[in-house]
């Protein structure tokens, strides 16, 4: 139940769609969810290599993902952790996991992404995000106390 | 904003992720999820009506029942000696809405690389 899967017809044979999925060049042009652009995109894809990508939204929001590469065969197959970091919610570390098929017209792409909630999760939680809310609570306690 | 509207806000995110986390641990286990599946079809069961497909006992049942109620998936009304669930589905609707933000985030990017990779596609074609 804690997983997302999409299935993906695309008009370009797997290699291309796999130099999309791994180069900084390929990513800088369709990795951020709207138009704005993507700042930062680096890539190591092999086994144990990493991965981080930094863009900003139209509304001015920069985001950043990172993960490491558990899975690199190519052009089948990527899987990698999956987390955001920096700024906002840290919903702790998920699984993405990228499949290619040739077919007659090009690529079916079949991403799952898991573990978007599990025990490891939760426990990225009570570290990270309470100790983050600690910190706001925290910094309310002192608003309050500045303006009584 | 004052101090305390934030603290008021920022509970409700904290509750929020606390409940979601609930409704999905609920919604892991086979045995749950098939309780839920029956209850959807029937309105209203009793606990011993529901125990009965499952080679376990009604105590096991019962603490399923109690997982379900924390997460706010069902609700048990008593009337003489006879407890009746019904399925409760708004948390449902709120984890399905949790689930499909991540969603469209995932199918616009799709979207996004199928239109880069087909240009290259396109590209590679011409210069053949």
């Amino acid at each position: 139940m804690t997983s997302l899967t999409l299935v993906r017809r695309i008009r370009a044979r797997p290699s291309i769609v796999f130099e999309a999925l791994t180069t900084p060049d390929g990513i800088a042009c369709w990795w951020g969810p709207d138009a704005g652009p993507v700042l930062v995109a680096e890539t190591d894809p092999q086994v144990g290599g990493r991965f981080r990508v930094r863009f900003r939204m139209l509304d001015g929001s920069e985001h950043e993902s990172t993960g490491e590469y558990l899975e690199v065969v190519k052009p089948e197959r990527l899987s990698m952790t999956w987390r955001w970091t920096g700024g906002g919610e840290d919903p702790g570390e998920s699984l993405v996991d990228i499949r290619l098929r040739a077919v007659a017209e090009g690529t079916e792409l079949t991403l799952t992404h898991s573990r978007l909630r599990d025990e490891e999760t939760r426990r990225s939680h009570e570290a990270g995000w309470t100790g983050a809310l600690g910190k706001l609570e925290r910094h309310f306690l002192a608003i309050e106390q500045s303006s009584s | 904003m004052t101090a305390g509207l934030c603290r008021l806000i920022l509970c409700q995110v904290v509750n929020y992720n606390e409940r979601l986390d609930r409704i999905f641990a609920a919604l892991v286990d086979p045995t749950r999820r098939a309780i839920l599946a029956r209850l959807e079809r029937e309105d209203g069961a009793s606990i011993s009506a529901l125990a009965q497909p499952f080679a376990i006992k009604l105590p096991a049942v019962m603490k399923h029942l109690d997982v379900l109620d924390d997460a706010g998936l069902i609700t048990r009304s008593k009337l003489g000696r006879t407890v009746t669930v019904r399925l409760r589905p708004q948390p449902m609707r709120e984890a399905m809405d949790w689930l499909r933000r991540y969603e469209r985030f995932w199918s616009t990017r799709l979207d996004r690389l199928a239109a880069y990779a087909e240009s290259k596609e396109a590209e590679v074609r011409k210069k053949r």
